[in-house]
């Protein structure tokens, strides 16, 4: 306990100053592992790549020293669990023997194997594992920007943004109009509009009876469609509409003063305004050259190494994974097989070829889930799915089974957390 | 697939997986771990994998595929594996701690 408080206190120093202790670890015998983000993908690498073989150093710089997880995040909008539930540090990846940096990285010299972080600290890698996330386009809807979202939040990144929304829906009046703007693919996690679509019908059928969601969507198909249809005709027939891209749907600007959402076709003037924007792989991912022309990172499907530049691995939600979507499941798995191959790589081996598995759970109530999975392998150079594995959860199975994979996303969080953070 | 040829190729996959020491995970085994937690402190009704019998996990693999088990997730999950994938996982598993 004594070594944790004094790790914890070097660790701060660290951060503030960026002076001794961080070069000093990077001088250290064994190969060095750096990892960029602390999210699912990026703490779970960490985690992993020194369980993997402990002579590695492993340093993980990440910009918040508390981590908001989004799965879930929904729950928090509709008011169905606090925030708190949703944040977790890094003290147990601490005490497993990574190092902590607590700034933003700033740049990657991939010729000299380099990070700089923010504080003018540089620290040198033979493997750099880059876990970023994504980043909002502020240029990717005409009127939102930062200072729209302050107004019509996208609490797409849990924190501050979560509650933002569900503020703005305890003081909504009863009657008003909640909107919901989805974006086109690729975008994190594909089912999340539809489940938070879902949670706020919730809310208001309970609360606010009289008000409605509106989701104007940028696509004609979305993830788990007929399940989620079939359980809003069956819970919430008078709560949500959904306008398909054909049906006009898409948004092609925003006007925050007013909360308008402007489509093709008509103005639809918002109480509550939600915009999920555009997205693309973070912007320290542009900056390392490992993103192409998409924003996304494209990486070898075994080892996850870049396409574009070497001795840089890319997981989670920056990179291009083929089939397998945008979730925090995906990016826990990927980063597991991830660490395995670094650690082969480091070591002379050559990294076997991976099975990886998805799950995304979805509530569409606090005691009804659904679920899409797949099974993955290496095939044309992407991620392929496995033929005849993986789907959704039957559409006509009983309602018990609707509670149980209510439970089961429930065991599924407190299980991926403590992995990842515990 | 029969009991006894079950168990003799568990007992292959045994002797393979005891061969290579401090055995890394076979292909697909860290994703399970997404449900199943390796750590048992974790408050989950998902039955935990870690020290389970071989057999009795790539028994209930093998069932959840053909479909004589149901489940909410694992029908879906187990068609994405062969036999002799589940039961190196299977082996893998039942050594862990
Ligand atoms: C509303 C919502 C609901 C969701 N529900 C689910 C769900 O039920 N199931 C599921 O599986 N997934 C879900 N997801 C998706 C999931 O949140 C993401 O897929 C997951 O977080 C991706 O992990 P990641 O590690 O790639 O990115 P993140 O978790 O975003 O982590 C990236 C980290 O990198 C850090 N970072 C970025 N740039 C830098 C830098 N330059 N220097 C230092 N640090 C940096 C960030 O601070 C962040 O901590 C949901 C998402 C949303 C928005
Ligand atoms: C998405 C979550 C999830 C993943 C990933 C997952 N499981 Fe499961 N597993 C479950 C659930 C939930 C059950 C209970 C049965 C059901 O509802 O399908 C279960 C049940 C089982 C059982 C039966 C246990 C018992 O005591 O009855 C076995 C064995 C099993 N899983 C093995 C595996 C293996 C091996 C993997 C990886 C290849 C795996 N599971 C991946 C969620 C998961």
């Amino acid at each position: 306990m004594k070594s944790h408080t004094s790790r914890r206190q070097f660790l701060k120093t660290a951060s503030a100053a960026a002076l001794l202790p961080l070069p000093a670890i990077a001088q250290s015998a064994g190969p060095k592992v750096v990892v960029v983000g602390g999210g699912f993908a990026g703490a779970s690498a960490a985690r992993f790549v020194k369980q993997a073989d402990p002579k590695i150093a492993v340093t993980l710089i990440e910009a918040n020293p508390t981590f908001t997880a989004c799965p879930f995040s929904n729950g928090v909008i509709a008011g169905l669990r606090p925030l708190r539930a949703q944040q977790f540090n890094y003290e147990k990846l601490g005490d497993a023997g990574v190092t902590l940096a607590f700034q933003p990285a700033t740049g990657v010299d991939a010729q000299a194997k380099t990070v700089t972080l923010s504080g003018g600290t540089k620290l040198a890698y033979d493997r750099l594992v880059m876990a970023p996330g994504v980043d909002l386009r502020w240029d990717g809807l005409p009127g939102y920007d930062e200072r729209a979202a302050a107004i019509m939040p996208h609490a797409w990144k849990a924190g501050e943004q979560t509650l933002l929304l569900r503020r703005q829906l305890e003081a909504m009046a009863d009657g008003g109009t909640v909107v919901i703007v989805a974006p086109a693919n690729p975008f994190r996690c594909p089912p999340g509009p539809y489940e938070r679509a879902s949670l706020i019908a919730y809310y208001l059928k309970t609360k606010k009876p009289k008000s409605k969601v509106i989701i104007l969507d940028a696509k004609d198909a979305f993830s788990k469609q007929r399940l989620f249809q079939n359980a809003w005709a069956a819970l919430y027939p008078d709560h949500i509409e959904w306008v398909a891209l054909s049906k006009g749907g898409k948004v092609n600007a925003v006007d925050a003063a007013t909360k308008t959402l402007k489509t093709d076709f008509a103005d639809h003037k918002a109480d509550v305004a939600n915009v999920i924007p555009p997205q693309r792989a973070a912007a320290i991912a542009q900056t390392a050259g490992v993103a192409d022309r998409s924003g996304w990172c494209p990486v070898d499907p075994v080892t996850f190494e870049s396409k574009l530049v070497p001795n840089i691995h890319v997981i989670g939600d920056a990179a291009i994974m083929g089939a397998m979507p945008k979730s925090a499941f995906s990016a826990n798995a990927q980063a597991k097989v991830c660490a395995a191959a670094v650690a082969d790589l480091l070591a002379g081996k050559t990294a076997p070829e991976p099975r990886l598995i998805n799950t995304c759970y979805s509530l569409v109530a606090p005691d009804y889930g659904i679920t899409v999975a797949g099974v993955y392998r290496p095939k044309d150079g992407v991620l392929a799915d496995i033929e005849g594995a993986g789907g959704v959860s039957p559409i006509d199975a009983p309602r018990e089974n609707r509670a149980l994979e209510a439970q089961f996303a429930e065991g599924w969080f407190k299980t991926i957390t403590g992995e990842v953070f515990g | 697939m029969t009991g006894m040829r079950l168990t003799a190729a568990l007992a292959f996959a045994l002797a393979m997986t005891a061969g290579a020491q401090a055995a890394e995970a076979p292909a697909g085994a860290a994703s399970c771990s997404g449900c199943h937690a390796a750590n048992s402190r974790v408050d989950t009704p998902v039955p935990p994998l870690a020290g389970r019998p071989a057999a009795d996990i790539a028994t209930a693999m093998a069932e959840y595929k053909s479909g004589a088990r149901k489940g909410t997730i694992m029908d879906r999950i187990a068609k994405g594996f062969s036999d002799v994938e589940t039961q190196a996982i299977a082996a893998w598993y039942a050594q862990q701690k």
